[in-house]
């Protein structure tokens, strides 16, 4: 008897170390690449760097600012097209859970989410770059806007699902008309979940390269025209690295680190706003 | 005014297939209490929601027959004027956990996006916080959420938030089965108060509480209503042996 209890303890403890292993092999990756993208990219970071345009082959310096305006008004552009239908769209699969619809919109959402961006990207080039012959950021918002859609709905819908039905009645009993018990009760009670998931949908993103390739296209210079070619952080590290110059590696790495950056910084934040937006129910 | 308020013909409930409603006939007066009491699993609940039209809400349930509120149907009236009606309070409380005590009190009005001036709102919130019982403990905490309150305190919220909109008919399902005797008592006597005002449907599995608080009692079995009489009468000399039986607790 002794035994037996002394050998499930020792495989207990055997599960536990193996799991800390594990653990460790998840999480090494991430900080060795965050480690050397740091030691890398850190060296090129300055005021400069935040705030000049590239400088031509053989000049010192240069900065990344028309990528940093660039993927900021393409992914601020992509919100504004992806969050409030995906909102709505997870509003309606949360109401609606078993109607045809509903069935079929949750299939296209599911395989949405699987397709490469790649093809994506292609599938906007010929929605909208062919026709009006230019390359233009506001294909590549598009294109990143159809990657986010699939996250919001998901998010919203669970995040809504997981509210007490008894929640609803409170308000529909009080005579509230269906939208205000969306708008006002729903809604607000499952602001964190919703809002975490459009910020997990933004870091997600932030750093896809290739559905911008043929649709923002890049652009050395500061533009902030949605209708012509726009630089972003990405696409400047995809050009920067494949080139043989090693000023440009440099800046490559300077920038990898700042995507990195804002795509940690939108991860905390998605943490921080589920505490603090979190309703108790 | 008449007297009678509510009053049902021939009123069927089902979900789906199953038929839970079974040709109910009642004519409920204003200004009294009733007791609606039964076994569990035999309507109750359903019946109660099909009064103030929540029942309809859940999917692939339906109902048939008369509701008369005032002698009007209320399933020809557009569901919000039914609920405006008639309040409802649920078994289990129901705060809106996003709202403080203050705005859960008043609620059905800004949520309907009803205008009101600061003064008018918080004579709402006391006057309805002191009917429910619950001014005293929450006046100085009237912005904390309202969740943050006990199990009772939340009903009594829930009541108040209900009474808040003067109702004609308060429908309560069970209202104190999660409490503690305590604030079972409380709300009984806030429902003695209250029937100056409002009528009030009370189910309860608890027949003390039945005889305390109600003047009638109606007795469902099986989806019908078996028997609707006086209390007094229900409880010391019924017509019908079911409800004799469950009464004196021969079967459950
Ligand atoms: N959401 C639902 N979907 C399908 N059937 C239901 C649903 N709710 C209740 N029923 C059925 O309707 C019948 C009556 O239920 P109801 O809740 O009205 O009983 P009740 O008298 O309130 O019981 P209790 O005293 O336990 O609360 C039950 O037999 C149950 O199986
Ligand atoms: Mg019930």
């Amino acid at each position: 008897m002794q035994a037996h209890i002394k050998f499930r303890v020792a495989k207990s403890k055997a599960a536990e170390i193996i799991l800390i292993v594990l653990a460790f092999f998840v999480t090494a990756p991430l900080l060795f690449i965050i480690y050397y993208i740091f030691q890398k990219g850190i060296k090129v970071i300055s005021w400069n760097f935040l705030t000049q345009l590239p400088k031509p082959v053989g000049e010192v310096g240069g900065g990344i600012v028309n990528a940093l305006v660039g993927t900021g008004l393409i992914v601020l552009y992509a919100s504004i097209m992806a969050i409030p239908i995906g909102i709505l769209c997870g509003i309606y699969l949360s109401e609606h859970k078993s109607s045809k619809l509903a069935y079929f919109s949750r299939l296209c959402v599911d395989v949405l989410q699987g397709v490469p961006s790649i093809v994506i990207g292609i599938v906007v080039y010929f929605w909208i770059v062919k026709p009006l012959h230019t390359f233009s950021a506001i294909s590549g918002s598009v294109a990143l806007a159809i990657m986010m859609l699939p996250i919001i709905i998901k998010s919203t819908e669970e995040t809504l699902k997981l509210l007490p039905a008894s929640l609803k009645e409170a308000a529909i009993a009080l005579a509230i008309p269906y939208h205000r018990v969306i708008t006002k009760v729903l809604l607000p009670c499952g602001i964190s979940g919703i809002l975490s998931g459009i910020i997990l949908s933004v870091a997600r993103i932030a750093g896809e390269t290739a559905p911008l390739l043929f649709t923002a296209f890049g652009n050395p210079y500061l533009n902030t025209s949605m209708l012509k070619p726009m630089q972003s952080l990405p696409l400047l590290i995809f050009n920067y690295a494949t080139s043989p110059y090693d000023e440009w590696h440099d800046l490559a790495w300077g920038a990898a680190l700042i995507l990195l950056f804002t795509v940690l910084l939108l991860n905390i934040i998605t943490k921080l706003t589920t505490r603090k937006w979190n309703v108790q129910l | 005014m008449e007297r009678t308020i509510i009053k049902s013909e021939n009123f069927n409930a089902y979900f789906g297939n199953n038929h839970v409603v079974k040709n109910v006939n009642i004519e409920i007066e204003r200004n009294k209490v009733i007791a609606v009491m039964g076994p569990s699993g035999c309507g109750k609940t359903t019946y109660l929601r099909c009064i103030n039209r929540l029942h309809e809400l859940i999917e692939g349930a339906r109902c048939d027959g008369k509701m008369l509120l005032n002698g009007q149907d209320v399933y020809s009236m557009h569901p919000i004027f039914t609920r405006l009606k008639i309040g409802m309070v649920f078994q289990r409380p129901n705060p809106f956990p996003n709202l403080s005590i203050y705005d859960n009190v008043i609620a059905g009005y800004v949520l309907n996006g009803i205008k009101m001036s600061k003064s008018d709102k918080n004579d709402i919130v006391e006057k309805s916080l002191t009917s429910a019982a619950l001014w005293k403990e929450v006046k100085d905490s009237l912005h904390k959420k309202g969740t943050f309150l006990s199990g009772g305190q939340q009903q009594r919220l829930c009541i108040a938030r209900a009474i808040a909109m003067e109702p004609e008919v308060l429908l309560l399902d069970e209202p104190t089965s999660a409490l503690d005797p305590i604030s079972t008592s409380s709300i009984e006597e806030l429902l003695k108060e209250l029937k100056n005002n409002f009528t009030l449907i009370i189910v309860t599995h608890n027949m003390q509480q039945a005889a305390r608080v109600s003047d009638k009692t109606a007795f469902f079995y099986m989806g019908e209503l078996v028997e609707y009489d006086d209390t007094k009468k229900m409880f010391t000399n019924p017509d019908d042996i079911r409800t004799q039986n469950y009464i004196t607790g021969r079967f459950s």
